[in-house]
Protein backbone atom coordinates (compact mmCIF):
# COMPACT_ATOMS: atom_id res chain seq x y z
CA UNK A 1 0.00 0.00 0.00
CA UNK A 2 2.74 2.55 0.93
CA UNK A 3 4.87 1.37 -1.78
CA UNK A 4 2.07 2.01 -4.34
CA UNK A 5 1.71 5.27 -2.84
CA UNK A 6 5.72 5.99 -3.20
CA UNK A 7 5.40 5.13 -6.57
CA UNK A 8 2.27 6.61 -7.85
CA UNK A 9 3.71 9.94 -6.38
CA UNK A 10 7.15 9.15 -7.96
CA UNK A 11 5.20 8.21 -11.17
CA UNK A 12 2.87 11.86 -11.28
CA UNK A 13 6.03 13.64 -10.59
CA UNK A 14 8.01 12.52 -13.47
CA UNK A 15 4.79 12.67 -15.54
CA UNK A 16 4.70 16.16 -14.78
CA UNK A 17 8.16 16.74 -15.83
CA UNK A 18 7.81 14.60 -18.78
CA UNK A 19 4.46 17.14 -20.10
CA UNK A 20 7.05 20.08 -20.11
CA UNK A 21 6.94 19.71 -23.62
CA UNK A 22 9.67 22.21 -25.49
CA UNK A 23 9.93 23.31 -28.83
CA UNK A 24 12.20 25.27 -30.55
CA UNK A 25 12.28 27.31 -33.58
CA UNK A 26 15.60 28.83 -35.21
CA UNK A 27 14.11 30.77 -37.91
CA UNK A 28 11.11 32.36 -37.08
CA UNK A 29 10.31 35.43 -39.14
CA UNK A 30 9.71 38.88 -37.35
CA UNK A 31 8.76 41.54 -39.87
CA UNK A 32 8.21 45.26 -38.81
CA UNK A 33 6.74 47.52 -41.23
CA UNK A 34 6.36 51.35 -40.84
CA UNK A 35 3.89 53.96 -43.25
CA UNK A 36 4.49 57.28 -43.34
CA UNK A 37 3.74 59.57 -46.35
CA UNK A 38 6.67 59.91 -48.04
CA UNK A 39 7.82 55.94 -47.88
CA UNK A 40 6.73 52.69 -46.69
CA UNK A 41 9.85 50.85 -45.12
CA UNK A 42 9.53 47.42 -44.42
CA UNK A 43 12.51 44.89 -42.81
CA UNK A 44 12.55 41.34 -42.52
CA UNK A 45 14.32 38.94 -40.05
CA UNK A 46 14.47 35.36 -40.93
CA UNK A 47 16.74 34.48 -38.22
CA UNK A 48 14.72 34.61 -34.82
CA UNK A 49 15.18 32.17 -32.08
CA UNK A 50 11.96 30.95 -30.08
CA UNK A 51 11.53 28.33 -27.60
CA UNK A 52 7.66 27.79 -26.36
CA UNK A 53 6.97 25.77 -23.29
CA UNK A 54 3.69 24.26 -24.00
CA UNK A 55 2.69 22.50 -20.86
CA UNK A 56 2.93 26.22 -18.94
CA UNK A 57 2.15 28.18 -21.97
CA UNK A 58 5.43 29.92 -21.45
CA UNK A 59 7.80 31.17 -24.55
CA UNK A 60 10.35 33.77 -25.30
CA UNK A 61 12.04 34.80 -27.93
CA UNK A 62 15.47 36.30 -28.83
CA UNK A 63 15.82 38.59 -32.25
CA UNK A 64 19.55 39.66 -33.74
CA UNK A 65 18.33 43.48 -34.43
CA UNK A 66 21.35 43.05 -37.12
CA UNK A 67 19.74 40.59 -38.99
CA UNK A 68 16.68 42.53 -39.86
CA UNK A 69 17.18 42.52 -43.83
CA UNK A 70 15.75 46.45 -45.86
CA UNK A 71 15.09 46.71 -49.37
CA UNK A 72 17.54 49.61 -48.86
CA UNK A 73 21.41 49.48 -47.55
CA UNK A 74 21.12 52.63 -46.09
CA UNK A 75 17.82 52.24 -44.34
CA UNK A 76 19.55 49.36 -43.03
CA UNK A 77 22.16 51.41 -41.66
CA UNK A 78 20.17 53.64 -40.31
CA UNK A 79 18.35 51.34 -38.97
CA UNK A 80 21.28 50.05 -36.92
CA UNK A 81 23.46 53.14 -36.40
CA UNK A 82 20.93 55.58 -35.04
CA UNK A 83 17.52 54.20 -34.16
CA UNK A 84 17.74 50.97 -32.77
CA UNK A 85 21.71 51.75 -31.66
CA UNK A 86 22.50 47.68 -32.65
CA UNK A 87 26.18 48.06 -31.64
CA UNK A 88 24.90 48.65 -28.07
CA UNK A 89 21.85 47.22 -28.26
CA UNK A 90 22.35 43.64 -30.22
CA UNK A 91 19.01 42.04 -29.37
CA UNK A 92 15.53 42.66 -28.69
CA UNK A 93 14.02 39.59 -25.86
CA UNK A 94 10.60 38.86 -25.38
CA UNK A 95 9.36 36.81 -22.88
CA UNK A 96 6.13 36.05 -22.10
CA UNK A 97 2.63 33.26 -21.27
CA UNK A 98 0.04 32.74 -22.90
CA UNK A 99 -3.00 33.49 -20.79
CA UNK A 100 -5.98 31.53 -22.34
CA UNK A 101 -3.72 28.45 -22.28
CA UNK A 102 -6.60 26.39 -21.14
CA UNK A 103 -8.16 26.88 -24.87
CA UNK A 104 -5.33 25.34 -26.51
CA UNK A 105 -4.69 21.72 -26.62
CA UNK A 106 -1.26 21.00 -27.62
CA UNK A 107 -2.01 17.48 -28.83
CA UNK A 108 -4.70 17.74 -31.07
CA UNK A 109 -4.32 19.61 -34.77
CA UNK A 110 -6.29 22.07 -35.06
CA UNK A 111 -6.03 25.97 -35.01
CA UNK A 112 -6.73 27.94 -31.82
CA UNK A 113 -6.75 31.77 -31.18
CA UNK A 114 -4.83 32.93 -27.82
CA UNK A 115 -3.81 35.49 -26.16
CA UNK A 116 0.06 36.69 -24.95
CA UNK A 117 1.49 39.27 -22.41
CA UNK A 118 4.84 39.25 -21.55
CA UNK A 119 7.76 41.77 -21.57
CA UNK A 120 9.53 42.83 -24.62
CA UNK A 121 12.84 44.23 -24.37
CA UNK A 122 14.14 46.76 -27.17
CA UNK A 123 16.74 49.22 -27.49
CA UNK A 124 17.50 48.95 -23.31
CA UNK A 125 13.58 49.89 -22.78
CA UNK A 126 11.51 47.05 -21.24
CA UNK A 127 7.47 47.50 -21.59
CA UNK A 128 4.86 45.14 -20.92
CA UNK A 129 2.64 44.02 -23.71
CA UNK A 130 -0.22 42.14 -24.96
CA UNK A 131 -1.10 40.90 -27.82
CA UNK A 132 -3.58 38.71 -29.66
CA UNK A 133 -2.27 35.51 -31.82
CA UNK A 134 -2.97 32.12 -33.33
CA UNK A 135 -1.55 28.89 -32.61
CA UNK A 136 -1.77 26.05 -35.24
CA UNK A 137 -1.24 22.58 -34.01
CA UNK A 138 -0.27 20.14 -36.82
CA UNK A 139 1.27 17.17 -37.16
CA UNK A 140 3.05 17.49 -33.79
CA UNK A 141 4.95 20.88 -35.05
CA UNK A 142 3.40 24.31 -33.41
CA UNK A 143 2.83 27.18 -35.94
CA UNK A 144 2.63 30.60 -33.79
CA UNK A 145 1.90 33.88 -35.72
CA UNK A 146 1.28 37.12 -33.97
CA UNK A 147 0.77 40.95 -35.62
CA UNK A 148 0.80 43.94 -32.91
CA UNK A 149 2.29 47.50 -32.86
CA UNK A 150 4.80 49.24 -30.85
CA UNK A 151 4.91 52.75 -30.50
CA UNK A 152 8.24 53.77 -31.56
CA UNK A 153 8.58 56.25 -28.84
CA UNK A 154 7.81 53.87 -25.99
CA UNK A 155 11.10 52.47 -26.61
CA UNK A 156 13.12 55.29 -26.16
CA UNK A 157 13.49 55.72 -30.46
CA UNK A 158 13.93 59.09 -31.42
CA UNK A 159 12.79 60.21 -34.75
CA UNK A 160 14.31 63.66 -35.66
CA UNK A 161 11.77 66.48 -37.03
CA UNK A 162 13.35 66.24 -40.45
CA UNK A 163 12.35 62.25 -41.39
CA UNK A 164 8.97 62.56 -39.19
CA UNK A 165 7.14 61.94 -43.06
CA UNK A 166 9.45 59.29 -43.37
CA UNK A 167 9.14 57.26 -40.68
CA UNK A 168 5.55 56.04 -38.77
CA UNK A 169 5.34 56.09 -35.02
CA UNK A 170 3.66 53.62 -34.32
CA UNK A 171 5.04 50.50 -36.87
CA UNK A 172 3.66 46.97 -37.44
CA UNK A 173 5.33 43.99 -36.15
CA UNK A 174 4.25 40.78 -37.82
CA UNK A 175 6.06 37.42 -36.01
CA UNK A 176 5.59 34.20 -37.93
CA UNK A 177 6.92 31.18 -35.72
CA UNK A 178 7.01 27.22 -36.51
CA UNK A 179 8.16 25.06 -34.07
CA UNK A 180 9.90 21.63 -33.89
CA UNK A 181 10.18 19.48 -30.59
CA UNK A 182 12.97 20.40 -29.36
CA UNK A 183 15.72 17.26 -28.55
CA UNK A 184 18.48 17.95 -26.32
CA UNK A 185 21.38 17.16 -28.26
CA UNK B 1 0.63 8.47 7.76
CA UNK B 2 3.07 11.16 8.61
CA UNK B 3 5.20 9.20 7.01
CA UNK B 4 3.41 9.65 3.29
CA UNK B 5 2.42 13.22 4.23
CA UNK B 6 6.59 13.93 4.53
CA UNK B 7 6.89 11.53 0.87
CA UNK B 8 4.06 13.81 -0.43
CA UNK B 9 5.48 16.88 0.87
CA UNK B 10 9.01 15.52 -0.14
CA UNK B 11 7.61 14.60 -3.94
CA UNK B 12 5.98 17.95 -4.35
CA UNK B 13 9.50 19.81 -3.46
CA UNK B 14 10.70 18.18 -6.04
CA UNK B 15 8.17 18.65 -8.15
CA UNK B 16 8.84 22.30 -7.15
CA UNK B 17 12.23 22.25 -8.27
CA UNK B 18 11.31 20.57 -11.44
CA UNK B 19 8.84 23.55 -12.07
CA UNK B 20 11.88 25.96 -11.27
CA UNK B 21 14.27 24.58 -13.47
CA UNK B 22 11.17 24.63 -16.49
CA UNK B 23 11.21 28.48 -15.58
CA UNK B 24 15.11 29.24 -16.05
CA UNK B 25 14.60 27.03 -18.96
CA UNK B 26 13.34 29.08 -21.52
CA UNK B 27 15.75 31.64 -20.65
CA UNK B 28 18.52 29.08 -21.03
CA UNK B 29 17.73 27.48 -23.89
CA UNK B 30 17.81 30.64 -25.60
CA UNK B 31 21.06 32.23 -24.22
CA UNK B 32 22.76 29.05 -25.28
CA UNK B 33 21.00 28.79 -28.70
CA UNK B 34 21.60 32.57 -29.35
CA UNK B 35 25.43 31.95 -28.38
CA UNK B 36 25.54 28.92 -30.93
CA UNK B 37 23.78 31.04 -33.54
CA UNK B 38 26.13 34.37 -33.27
CA UNK B 39 29.54 31.26 -33.39
CA UNK B 40 27.98 30.44 -36.82
CA UNK B 41 27.01 33.70 -38.22
CA UNK B 42 29.92 36.06 -39.72
CA UNK B 43 29.02 39.66 -38.90
CA UNK B 44 30.19 41.73 -41.17
CA UNK B 45 31.35 45.26 -39.50
CA UNK B 46 29.38 48.12 -41.35
CA UNK B 47 29.36 51.87 -40.77
CA UNK B 48 32.96 52.33 -40.46
CA UNK B 49 32.57 55.92 -42.24
CA UNK B 50 29.53 57.63 -43.42
CA UNK B 51 30.79 57.36 -47.08
CA UNK B 52 32.85 56.38 -49.93
CA UNK B 53 35.41 59.75 -49.18
CA UNK B 54 36.88 60.62 -46.30
CA UNK B 55 37.59 64.15 -47.31
CA UNK B 56 39.36 64.34 -51.04
CA UNK B 57 40.32 60.54 -50.85
CA UNK B 58 38.50 57.38 -50.38
CA UNK B 59 37.56 55.81 -47.29
CA UNK B 60 37.29 51.88 -47.44
CA UNK B 61 33.75 52.14 -47.64
CA UNK B 62 31.67 50.42 -50.78
CA UNK B 63 28.85 51.86 -51.97
CA UNK B 64 26.16 49.32 -51.76
CA UNK B 65 25.00 47.07 -54.17
CA UNK B 66 22.79 48.89 -56.58
CA UNK B 67 23.06 52.01 -55.05
CA UNK B 68 23.95 55.19 -57.28
CA UNK B 69 26.14 57.68 -55.14
CA UNK B 70 25.73 61.10 -57.06
CA UNK B 71 28.90 63.14 -55.44
CA UNK B 72 28.85 66.66 -56.23
CA UNK B 73 32.39 68.36 -54.48
CA UNK B 74 33.42 72.03 -54.65
CA UNK B 75 37.07 73.23 -53.77
CA UNK B 76 37.20 77.26 -53.55
CA UNK B 77 40.82 79.33 -53.53
CA UNK B 78 42.62 79.45 -50.55
CA UNK B 79 41.12 81.87 -47.91
CA UNK B 80 44.00 83.87 -47.40
CA UNK B 81 46.54 84.63 -49.66
CA UNK B 82 46.94 85.17 -53.44
CA UNK B 83 43.33 83.35 -54.48
CA UNK B 84 41.67 84.34 -50.84
CA UNK B 85 41.07 87.66 -48.84
CA UNK B 86 38.03 90.26 -49.39
CA UNK B 87 39.02 90.75 -52.44
CA UNK B 88 38.58 87.45 -53.82
CA UNK B 89 35.36 86.97 -51.35
CA UNK B 90 38.08 84.62 -49.58
CA UNK B 91 38.51 82.27 -52.03
CA UNK B 92 35.06 81.59 -53.60
CA UNK B 93 36.02 83.58 -56.53
CA UNK B 94 38.34 80.36 -57.07
CA UNK B 95 36.09 77.20 -56.54
CA UNK B 96 36.54 74.34 -59.14
CA UNK B 97 34.48 71.43 -58.75
CA UNK B 98 34.14 67.65 -59.24
CA UNK B 99 30.89 65.90 -60.12
CA UNK B 100 31.29 62.14 -59.68
CA UNK B 101 29.11 59.11 -60.14
CA UNK B 102 29.67 56.31 -58.05
CA UNK B 103 27.61 52.61 -57.95
CA UNK B 104 27.88 49.89 -56.43
CA UNK B 105 27.80 46.53 -58.39
CA UNK B 106 27.87 44.22 -55.89
CA UNK B 107 28.75 44.91 -52.07
CA UNK B 108 32.52 44.89 -52.46
CA UNK B 109 32.78 45.98 -56.10
CA UNK B 110 32.09 49.44 -56.68
CA UNK B 111 32.99 51.40 -59.88
CA UNK B 112 32.91 55.33 -60.02
CA UNK B 113 33.54 58.02 -63.08
CA UNK B 114 34.18 61.59 -62.65
CA UNK B 115 35.01 65.19 -63.87
CA UNK B 116 36.93 67.93 -62.75
CA UNK B 117 36.95 71.73 -63.33
CA UNK B 118 41.19 71.48 -63.13
CA UNK B 119 42.72 70.74 -66.44
CA UNK B 120 38.97 69.39 -67.80
CA UNK B 121 39.85 65.97 -66.28
CA UNK B 122 37.55 62.63 -66.18
CA UNK B 123 38.71 59.97 -63.94
CA UNK B 124 37.62 56.38 -63.39
CA UNK B 125 38.28 54.01 -60.69
CA UNK B 126 36.75 51.17 -59.01
CA UNK B 127 37.23 50.29 -55.41
CA UNK B 128 37.39 46.35 -54.22
CA UNK B 129 36.67 44.89 -51.32
CA UNK B 130 39.72 42.16 -50.73
CA UNK B 131 38.89 41.66 -46.60
CA UNK B 132 35.90 42.69 -45.20
CA UNK B 133 36.29 43.47 -41.33
CA UNK B 134 34.01 40.66 -39.76
CA UNK B 135 33.14 38.89 -36.53
CA UNK B 136 31.59 35.36 -35.81
CA UNK B 137 32.15 32.30 -37.87
CA UNK B 138 34.86 34.74 -39.85
CA UNK B 139 36.92 36.87 -38.10
CA UNK B 140 38.86 39.36 -39.55
CA UNK B 141 40.38 42.09 -37.84
CA UNK B 142 40.56 44.87 -41.28
CA UNK B 143 39.14 45.46 -44.29
CA UNK B 144 41.19 45.53 -47.27
CA UNK B 145 40.71 47.21 -50.32
CA UNK B 146 42.15 47.89 -54.30
CA UNK B 147 41.56 50.95 -55.16
CA UNK B 148 42.92 51.84 -58.84
CA UNK B 149 42.39 55.30 -60.80
CA UNK B 150 43.00 56.74 -63.93
CA UNK B 151 42.56 60.32 -65.24
CA UNK B 152 42.43 61.94 -68.27
CA UNK B 153 42.80 65.72 -68.90
CA UNK B 154 41.06 67.14 -71.60
CA UNK B 155 42.05 70.95 -71.52
CA UNK B 156 42.78 71.80 -74.72
CA UNK B 157 46.49 72.88 -75.15
CA UNK B 158 45.61 76.50 -76.45
CA UNK B 159 43.84 77.28 -73.25
CA UNK B 160 46.92 77.20 -71.21
CA UNK B 161 50.47 77.68 -72.53
CA UNK B 162 51.45 75.35 -69.61
CA UNK B 163 50.31 72.40 -71.50
CA UNK B 164 51.65 73.35 -75.09
CA UNK B 165 53.08 69.66 -74.37
CA UNK B 166 50.19 67.99 -74.56
CA UNK B 167 49.70 68.68 -78.05
CA UNK B 168 52.13 65.89 -78.57
CA UNK B 169 50.42 62.91 -77.41
CA UNK B 170 47.23 61.78 -75.63
CA UNK B 171 48.89 59.80 -73.33
CA UNK B 172 50.42 62.87 -71.72
CA UNK B 173 46.84 63.41 -70.66
CA UNK B 174 46.70 60.23 -68.72
CA UNK B 175 47.75 60.22 -64.68
CA UNK B 176 47.52 56.64 -62.38
CA UNK B 177 47.09 55.83 -58.95
CA UNK B 178 47.04 52.48 -57.41
CA UNK B 179 45.94 52.56 -53.82
CA UNK B 180 45.25 49.90 -51.03
CA UNK B 181 43.27 50.70 -48.25
CA UNK B 182 43.81 49.11 -44.88
CA UNK B 183 41.40 49.98 -42.19
CA UNK B 184 39.45 48.93 -39.33
CA UNK B 185 36.36 50.16 -37.42
CA UNK B 186 38.02 50.22 -33.44
CA UNK B 187 34.41 51.22 -32.04
CA UNK B 188 31.23 52.86 -32.65
CA UNK B 189 32.85 55.97 -33.15
CA UNK B 190 36.66 55.89 -34.33
CA UNK B 191 37.44 54.56 -37.37
CA UNK B 192 41.50 54.20 -38.66
CA UNK B 193 42.63 53.38 -42.52
CA UNK B 194 46.41 53.53 -43.77
CA UNK B 195 46.14 54.18 -47.21
CA UNK B 196 49.57 53.57 -49.29
CA UNK B 197 49.18 55.01 -52.60
CA UNK B 198 51.48 55.21 -55.61
CA UNK B 199 50.58 58.17 -58.07
CA UNK B 200 52.07 57.48 -61.87
CA UNK B 201 51.94 61.10 -63.87
CA UNK B 202 52.56 60.44 -67.47
CA UNK B 203 53.21 64.41 -67.97
CA UNK B 204 53.53 66.29 -64.91
CA UNK B 205 53.13 69.79 -64.30
CA UNK B 206 55.40 70.31 -62.06
CA UNK B 207 59.50 69.47 -61.21
CA UNK B 208 58.67 66.61 -59.55
CA UNK B 209 58.82 62.60 -60.26
CA UNK B 210 56.80 60.59 -62.92
CA UNK B 211 56.32 58.59 -59.70
CA UNK B 212 54.93 59.27 -56.36
CA UNK B 213 55.20 56.97 -53.30
CA UNK B 214 52.65 58.08 -50.40
CA UNK B 215 51.04 56.65 -47.51
CA UNK B 216 47.96 58.35 -46.36
CA UNK B 217 46.66 58.09 -42.88
CA UNK B 218 43.01 58.93 -42.40
CA UNK B 219 40.24 58.40 -39.38
CA UNK B 220 36.99 59.59 -38.28
CA UNK B 221 35.69 59.99 -34.70
CA UNK B 222 32.07 60.26 -34.60
CA UNK B 223 30.72 63.26 -32.59
CA UNK B 224 26.92 62.20 -32.47
CA UNK B 225 25.04 59.59 -34.08
CA UNK B 226 24.78 62.02 -37.57
CA UNK B 227 28.09 63.71 -37.23
CA UNK B 228 31.89 62.85 -37.32
CA UNK B 229 35.20 64.49 -37.35
CA UNK B 230 37.53 63.71 -40.18
CA UNK B 231 41.04 63.63 -40.43
CA UNK B 232 43.35 62.55 -43.84
CA UNK B 233 46.86 62.74 -44.11
CA UNK B 234 48.89 61.79 -47.67
CA UNK B 235 52.90 61.86 -46.32
CA UNK B 236 54.85 61.38 -50.08
CA UNK B 237 57.77 59.77 -49.22
CA UNK B 238 60.77 61.64 -49.33
CA UNK B 239 62.63 60.64 -52.27
CA UNK B 240 59.98 60.85 -54.31
CA UNK B 241 58.48 64.09 -53.90
CA UNK B 242 57.17 67.15 -55.62
CA UNK B 243 60.12 69.85 -54.51
CA UNK B 244 58.04 72.96 -52.89
CA UNK B 245 55.24 70.71 -52.47
CA UNK B 246 53.49 70.49 -49.10
CA UNK B 247 51.63 66.98 -48.06
CA UNK B 248 48.07 67.13 -48.83
CA UNK B 249 46.16 67.44 -45.20
CA UNK B 250 42.73 67.49 -44.62
CA UNK B 251 39.98 67.95 -41.72
CA UNK B 252 36.20 68.15 -42.23
CA UNK B 253 32.86 67.10 -40.62
CA UNK B 254 30.30 64.75 -42.30
CA UNK B 255 27.02 65.69 -41.40
CA UNK B 256 24.16 62.90 -42.46
CA UNK B 257 20.68 63.57 -43.11
CA UNK B 258 18.26 60.81 -44.73
CA UNK B 259 20.15 60.17 -48.07
CA UNK B 260 22.22 62.56 -48.16
CA UNK B 261 26.24 62.85 -46.30
CA UNK B 262 27.34 66.66 -46.57
CA UNK B 263 31.40 67.22 -45.50
CA UNK B 264 32.38 70.33 -45.19
CA UNK B 265 36.03 70.68 -44.53
CA UNK B 266 39.74 72.57 -44.82
CA UNK B 267 42.34 71.23 -46.61
CA UNK B 268 45.68 72.79 -48.68
CA UNK B 269 44.33 70.85 -51.78
CA UNK B 270 42.77 71.76 -54.64
CA UNK B 271 42.74 68.14 -56.53
CA UNK B 272 39.82 65.97 -55.56
CA UNK B 273 41.06 62.67 -57.11
CA UNK B 274 44.27 60.89 -55.85
CA UNK B 275 46.73 61.59 -59.06
CA UNK B 276 45.95 65.27 -58.20
CA UNK B 277 46.24 65.57 -54.25
CA UNK B 278 48.51 62.80 -53.36
CA UNK B 279 51.36 64.83 -54.54
CA UNK B 280 50.77 67.48 -52.24
CA UNK B 281 50.24 70.90 -52.71
CA UNK B 282 52.00 74.26 -53.18
CA UNK B 283 49.51 75.70 -50.42
CA UNK B 284 50.87 75.10 -46.76
CA UNK B 285 48.76 74.99 -43.72
CA UNK B 286 51.89 76.65 -41.36
CA UNK B 287 51.59 79.72 -43.77
CA UNK B 288 47.77 79.35 -43.58
CA UNK B 289 47.27 78.47 -46.77
CA UNK B 290 44.15 76.54 -46.31
CA UNK B 291 40.75 76.43 -48.37
CA UNK B 292 37.38 75.48 -47.59
CA UNK B 293 35.65 72.76 -49.65
CA UNK B 294 33.00 70.22 -48.96
CA UNK B 295 31.01 67.04 -51.06
CA UNK B 296 27.85 66.46 -51.06
CA UNK B 297 26.43 62.92 -51.52
CA UNK B 298 22.82 61.94 -52.78
CA UNK B 299 22.12 58.06 -53.02
CA UNK B 300 19.65 56.63 -55.09
CA UNK B 301 18.29 53.21 -54.94
CA UNK B 302 18.79 52.16 -58.97
CA UNK B 303 18.55 48.31 -60.37
CA UNK B 304 17.00 45.07 -59.11
CA UNK B 305 15.78 45.22 -55.47
CA UNK B 306 17.43 42.19 -54.18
Amino acid sequence: MKGGMITAMILTVLAMNASAQMYLTRDAKVTFFSKAPIENIEAVNNEVTSVLNTSKGEFGFVVLIKSFKFKKALMEEHFNENYLESNTYPKANFKGMITDLSTVSFDKDGSYPVKVKGDLSIHGVTQNVEATGTITVSQGNILVSSKFNLRVKDFNIKIPSTVVNNIAEIVDITVDAKYEPYKKS
Amino acid sequence: MIKSLGILVLSLFIHGICIAQDTSDITKMLEAEIKLAEKNKTEYITATFKTTRLVNGHSLENTAKHVLDVKISHRFGTIIGATGGAYNIFGLDNATMRLGFDYGITNTLMIGIGRSTDYKTFDGFFKWKILRQSKGKISMPVTLSYVPTISYETLNPSDSVLLLDLKRYPSHRLNYSNQLIIGRKFSDGLSLQLMPTIVHRNFPHDDGPHDIYALGLGGRQKLGKRTSFNVEYYYQLQSNRVPGSHDALSIGFDIETGGHVFQLHMTNSQGMTETKFVPGSLNSWGKGEILFGFNISRVFNVGKKH
